[in-house]
């Protein structure tokens, strides 16, 4: 084991001062995973039942280990340097400079608060993911087939989706979308040229895919639900509002608060669609976070600063989520 | 899962009327919702098969409003008279097909393989590793969940163009992988925890290892839980677009970034836009059909305690 370890480090430290010679990194990634093998042949032999309990884990936690941690710690150095891939300078550090260009970037700005809107959305899908989610538990004739249609959206590639709705049925001039809202009296049915129309565009868009995510999770709820609570409800001469309220709400409560927050973190990475639907556009207020860094390296090659904004971006949403387990913890504890 | 046919008494006492407006307001809720799944998909297949003429003027319904044409098919060589002949639209898309299906199968495996140990190991051993435990490890696997791709795509495309995994398929399985691992674990976590301890106990008293118990008694009790974390993770690799978009150009390209370079270029040319996006969801919508049940049982699990 410890020769293995040494072997890696002298791979590396080869690597690093024959980096002329050799043409790319790919020994190193050789050199881990002999090194991970030898750990694990090491803990089977040295330590026996224990070892090989050990081997059950070693591979997922070294392969997490290596693809994330590894990239982030760089990814911070990134962040500390002025790297634009398409000049011919290469990288070179400049300390803080693109931390102070990221605090008076009123697109990235914009594209924070845009998260904040997209987020709040979250609330609505919920709200109609719930009635969809009663409509499935009602007792009703095809609910097998109503099922599988409800789910369909989720299946779909959200860069389709963007073409079959975004770029088609909501297209200005023939989409079928457009032609509906001209004979509902909206003269111009401009979807994503209106700063605040084309975010609301956006929102039901994403919405589209992700309601069935929601809403089977909360139909799972439901149908957990003990059936003797709610007649007891009735017995009791609660109307069907009343038993809603009082005994199904609250009773859902902890999936529902499971729900929300799987959804928030999914939301978090939003980006597909807006990318392929308006890149941004107008005038980026449609950005959110992931689409802007996108563009940040797709159009300017700007991988020292685009790697601050993303950086910047996961403090915050670690502390966001955070922050969000910790009051929905609370928050269902208070109300049960 | 189960479903249960809920037996409403009240539905008995209250008065026919009120019963049928009951009655009447669910299944159109119902029926319109299923309008606004279906329709978008509806919608893209007949335009695959519709002219210029018919796109502009808005015709809705084939063989009544127009006459089917395979028009956005050709486009893309697969229509019944194109088929024989050499198409490079074809070749291009059979060949970001197959990236799809190795990328997606690929990272599926070998998250089931990798995180099925893992979540075997942290619901049946105690782990320390320093002054981690299992809450610990579970709690960093699953928290990579919150990692959006942004973060790991820029340091990603360095690396790999220092390692030379830039526009392979083995950098996209690599980096799928690790996106679906959570999911992995979180799904076949739940799974372990529901197999009794004592099925192992009575395996190992026979004489089997620790190992040999899991492979030969756990996994096949396991199974359904593997096939819905595959299938599940199939579906996010196989739509994933942020970082094939990024890592690959021409050899490793996918079938979301073809869609979406196509959708950037600019004209009406809907039929074959169409007809590739029906090709890109197809695979999916018979999945999404044929395997249901463990399409909801991963999306379920753990979700409901």
């Amino acid at each position: 084991m410890a020769a293995a370890t040494l072997g890696l480090l002298a791979t590396i430290v080869i690597e690093l001062f024959y980096k002329a010679d050799a043409d790319t990194w790919r020994p190193a990634i050789y050199a881990y995973v002999l090194w991970g093998m030898a750990i694990g042949a090491g803990q089977v032999l040295t330590r026996g039942e224990e070892g090989q309990r050990a081997l059950f884990l070693l591979p997922a936690l070294l392969f997490t280990i290596a693809m994330v941690i590894f990239p982030t710690l760089f990814g911070f150095y990134i962040a500390l340097t002025d790297w634009n891939l398409s000049s011919f300078t290469g990288r070179k550090f400049n300390g803080l400079e693109n931390f102070w260009q990221m605090l008076g970037d009123p697109y990235y700005r914009n594209a924070l608060f845009n998260m904040v809107l997209y987020v709040l959305a979250v609330l609505v899908e919920y709200v109609i993911a719930f009635g969809l989610a009663l409509l499935l538990n009602a007792q009703i004739r095809a609910r097998k087939f109503f099922r599988v249609v409800f789910l369909m959206p989720l299946m779909l590639s959200p860069v389709a989706v963007s073409w079959m709705i975004g770029k088609s049925l909501m297209e200005y001039r023939f989409g079928p979308a457009a032609t509906l809202a001209r004979h509902l009296g909206w003269e111009n049915p401009a979807f994503f040229s209106d700063p605040i129309i084309a975010r609301i565009s956006i929102m039901i868009l994403d919405a589209w895919t992700f309601i069935p995510f929601m809403m089977i999770m909360l139909l799972a709820g439901l149908q957990a639900m003990s059936r003797e609570v709610l007649e007891a409800a009735r017995v009791d001469g609660a109307n069907a509002w009343q038993t809603f309220w009082q005994v199904t709400f609250p009773l859902m409560l902890p999936v529902s608060v499971t729900a929300v927050i799987l959804r928030i973190i999914f939301k978090l990475k939003l980006a597909d669609i807006i990318i392929t639907v308006t890149s941004g556009g107008p005038g980026g207020a449609t950005d959110s976070v992931s689409s802007f860094i996108y563009r940040e390296y797709r159009d300017r090659s700007n991988v020292g600063y685009g790697t601050m904004l993303a950086m910047a971006y996961l403090v915050i949403i670690v502390i966001f989520v955070t922050w969000l387990l910790k009051f929905a913890n609370r928050f269902v504890r208070n109300v049960n | 899962m189960s479903v249960q046919t809920t037996d409403y008494v009240a539905s008995e006492i209250r008065s026919p009327a009120s019963f049928f407006a009951s009655r009447l307001f669910i299944y159109g809720a119902l029926i319109l919702w299923a309008f606004i799944c279906l329709f978008p998909i509806y919608w893209t297949v007949t335009t695959s098969f519709k002219t210029a003429v018919d796109v502009t003027q808005g015709h809705l319904i084939p063989f009544v409003d127009f006459q089917p044409d395979w028009k956005g098919w050709r486009s893309l060589g697969l229509s019944p008279d194109s088929i024989f002949q050499t198409s490079t639209v074809r070749e291009e898309f059979l060949k970001r097909f197959m990236n799809s299906v190795i990328t997606s199968v690929g990272a599926s495996s070998l998250a089931i393989v990798i995180g099925s140990l893992a979540a075997y190991g942290l619901t049946r051993y105690r782990y320390e590793f320093a002054w981690f435990r299992n809450e610990d490890i579970s709690f960093f696997f699953l928290s990579q969940l919150i990692l959006p791709p942004v973060v790991l795509a820029l340091p990603f495309l360095v690396l790999y163009r220092e390692v030379g995994l830039l526009d392979t398929r083995v950098g996209l399985i690599l980096l799928y992988t690790l996106m679906v691992l959570p999911i992995v674990i979180w799904i076949m976590r739940d799974q372990f925890n529901s197999i009794p301890v004592e099925l192992e106990e009575a395996a190992l008293v026979d004489g089997l290892s620790i190992w040999g118990a899991f492979l030969r008694i756990v996994v096949p009790i396991a199974l359904p839980g593997m096939v819905a974390a595959f299938i599940l993770a199939m579906v996010l690799c196989w739509n994933e677009y942020f970082f094939a978009a990024l890592l690959t150009s021409t050899d490793a390209k996918t079938i979301p970034v073809m869609v979406a370079s196509q959708t950037g270029s600019q004209g009406i040319n809907w039929w074959s836009m169409a007809a590739l996006a029906t090709a890109a969801i197809a695979p999916l919508a018979v999945v999404g059909i044929a395997l249901e049940r463990y399409l909801i049982m991963g999306m379920t699990a753990g979700a409901v305690k």
